[in-house]
């Protein structure tokens, strides 16, 4: 009995100071600064930054080899987080949303063909390049839902994505999910989009779309510098976004949307009740 | 006559006497033939004509790229009228030569018959190559380069493919009754430029008039006919190679690599046809059938001809149309409009009615395992879907998802209707790309 208890307490006893020696001789240094910024950060490892996760980004930062403004789900807090853990500056962040650049939903986008397969947009897309007739059109199976980390994607009773500004962090995860690039990253302070990702001339657009833009230059003549017009597609100037929305009710499609007042149509999102995001100070 | 087959697999309705008795009926030229340039697994080929420029029937109109890739000839005399993208089977606008028939039909007088024993096999394989010979079965994988094995892989036996398991077409039973010569001579070829002497022809057993008619034709040739249990896909390469011979197919090997090449019926005709008359392959043997068509038919159809107009050749349409297939019901590809022309792959033209096509949506998996009991290949194709649905597709490559082979047991059998191969085909797609950049 005795011996019994004094060999196992003396195999605990010399095994105890074996890993004691060796936790103190084999430690792995990590920086502290580099343990407190992953606490800073949002801990979603959603990629935004390019590294797999939030802690190779915080040993990123930490050594130097990246920037450390690049975490956007983040946003300016997180960042002059890390800057006040490293002692330097932040700059300004830009925060940035992801917006859907189409509204052709089922009831208003025609389809040419009935897809019963995979639900899966990358999937749908090999098949005669997708079910819709739109070659840019949101074909609405869901892959930006299911890509998104944050949970700000919902798809419509018709099958439309439509991204919450509120959750959206910008992080960029559904634009490289999608196979047809419908989901654009923008500045979270321009409100107003033309929600159209279409570059076919205007009486084709008409032919397979209600709402698509038939890139008949309005918009751009009754606000001349809010919207550009390139290859038969108008899109809004975030540079002077201050009186995009004036052309709003004269765009013959409706394809124009200010999401200060409304998401579209199906959406059970409710305009948002705070103030669009502004530049950080 | 003990019947062979492979385990897995299942039997579906044949649906074959709509066209069966049917013989071979010449189709007459279209206003325009569209011949595109992509029609083979493989480079797509390279138009070598202009808009303006008289061709010859035979004349090769685009140019083969690369090993495996053949050239592509105009089907018809004529003139080109335009050289321009136009809706392909594979559901987008491909690059195409269009052509004006000039109604003579004229073949072009450089095109010289040989006589095969006084050939060399080099010069054959080069003719077969230069004819623009591809499987006729559907596959359309170029016939040179499968007779081309690599050093070291030695072949022994030739299996000739006749049994046309996909329901509905009766292609490939017409030709192995009309026919019968040129396929023995096509073989007789093979069997040269092989350097072997064992060949074997697969039919099914629901062609006794066929298995009757080339087993009297063939017995002074040395070949064997096999006659093979009814059971869908007895016609994949994989599952003839095993019923007829007992050899398997490694996974992720070719037939090559158990001393064996296979080739269809038709494509042992048209080699037949290259050599002994220097034409190259401009035409094919395609059935137009199903519920929709007034008067189903095989039609010998020039390369390049809309389905409109086969549909016209065949009393035109009855009912509402619900699908349009090229192909069989199996694994023939849906079809967006009649717009689209007849490929060098185009084995039939299946067009169901509307009520004849069930379009129910997915339910979850019941676990009932008939898909994994059905698959040729024993994969479990409702595992393999479900890594797929989930993007999983490391996993789905450990699950082996590229042998499938794409026969579609699996989402035949399935009660839940769920599309088990279509994940399947996708997580391959997608396995090959991450294959590609790695």
């Amino acid at each position: 009995m005795l011996a019994a208890v004094l060999s196992i307490g003396g195999i605990g006893f010399i095994a105890a100071t074996a890993l004691g020696i060796a936790a103190k001789k084999f430690a792995v240094e990590v920086d502290p600064r580099e343990l407190a910024i992953l606490e800073a950060l949002p801990g979603a490892n959603c990629g935004a930054c390019g590294l797999p996760g939030c802690s190779g980004y915080a040993k990123g930062v930490v050594d130097g080899s990246i920037y450390p403004t690049l975490c956007t789900p983040g946003g300016s807090e997180t960042i002059q987080a890390i800057a006040n853990i490293l002692g330097i500056e932040a700059a300004a962040v830009e925060p940035k949303v992801g917006i859907v650049a189409c509204q052709g939903d089922n009831s208003k986008a025609a389809n040419k063909y009935r897809y019963l397969g995979l639900q899966d947009c990358n999937a749908a897309q090999k098949l005669a390049d997708g079910p819709k007739t739109c070659p840019s059109g949101c074909l609405g199976l869901g892959s930006c839902e299911r890509a998104c980390p944050f949970g700000a994607i919902e798809m419509t009773a018709e099958n439309l994505a439509v991204i919450n500004r509120e959750k959206c962090t910008g992080c960029g995860k559904c634009v490289s999910v999608c196979p047809r690039q419908v989901i654009k990253i923008a500045p979270a302070e321009a409100t107003v989009h033309v929600l159209c990702n279409s570059h076919d001339k205007g009486a084709l657009v008409r032919k397979y779309c209600q709402i698509g833009c038939i890139a008949c230059n309005i918009c751009a003549k009754t606000v001349p510098d809010a919207y550009v017009i390139d290859k038969f597609l108008a899109s809004a100037n975030y540079e002077h976004i201050e009186n995009a929305a004036a052309a709003i009710e004269k765009c013959p499609t409706k394809c124009i949307r200010d999401f200060s007042t409304g998401y579209p149509e199906g959406s059970s999102f409710l305009p948002p009740t705070i103030p669009a995001k502004t530049k950080a100070a | 006559m003990e019947l062979k087959t492979f385990v897995g697999g299942l039997h579906p309705p044949d649906s074959k006497s709509r066209s069966a008795q049917k013989p071979i009926e010449q189709c007459p030229l279209p206003e325009l033939l569209v011949i595109p340039a992509s029609q083979h697994i493989g480079a797509p080929a390279e138009i070598c004509v202009a808009v303006g420029d008289q061709v010859k029937k035979g004349q090769v109109i685009a140019t083969a790229k690369g090993f495996v890739s053949v050239p592509i000839h105009a089907s018809t005399s004529g003139e080109v009228v335009a050289v321009e993208p136009r809706p392909h089977p594979m559901g987008r606008n491909l690059p195409a030569v269009v052509i004006k028939p000039d109604g003579l039909d004229q073949w072009d007088d450089s095109l010289q018959g040989n006589n095969p024993d006084e050939l060399d096999v080099d010069t054959l394989k080069k003719m077969i190559c230069q004819a623009g010979i591809v499987g006729l079965g559907g596959a359309t994988f170029p016939a040179h380069v499968k007779l081309s094995p690599p050093e070291g892989k030695t072949i022994d036996t030739l299996i000739l493919n006749g049994v046309e398991c996909e329901p509905y077409l009766t292609a490939d039973h017409r030709l192995m009754l009309e026919e019968c010569d040129q396929i023995i001579d096509g073989i007789n070829i093979l069997r040269k430029v092989l350097g072997i002497s064992r060949a074997v022809i697969g039919i099914e057993a629901n062609k006794p008039d066929a298995i009757a008619k080339m087993t009297a034709e063939c017995a002074p040739h040395n070949i064997e006919v096999q006659a093979l249990k009814v059971q869908y896909p007895q016609g994949a390469e994989k599952q003839l190679i095993d019923a007829c011979t007992g050899r398997q197919v490694p996974s992720g090997g070719l037939p090559m690599d158990c001393g064996v090449v296979v080739q269809n019926v038709g494509t042992a005709a048209a080699i037949s046809t290259a050599i002994r008359l220097g034409r190259p392959l401009v035409e094919r043997i395609a059935t137009v059938t199903g519920s929709a068509v007034a008067q189903p038919k095989n039609l010998r159809i020039a390369i390049g001809t809309p389905l409109q107009h086969l549909v016209d050749q065949c009393g035109g349409l009855t009912g509402t149309p619900g699908k349009i297939i090229m192909g069989g019901p199996m694994m023939g590809q849906a079809q967006l409009s009649l717009g689209v022309p007849a490929i060098r792959g185009t084995s039939g033209l299946l067009i169901l009615r509307e009520e004849e096509v069930s379009a129910k949506a997915a339910g979850p998996c019941i676990r009932c395992g008939r898909c994994v009991s059905v698959c040729p290949i024993h994969l479990q194709p409702t595992t393999i879907a479900a890594y797929a649905r989930l993007s999983m597709f490391d996993e789905t490559e450990t699950c082996h998802a590229l042998d499938c082979i794409e026969c579609g047991c699996c989402t035949y059998i399935c009660p839940a209707t769920l599309p088990l191969v279509q994940s399947i085909r996708f997580a391959k797609g997608a396995i090959m790309e991450k294959k590609r950049k790695s």
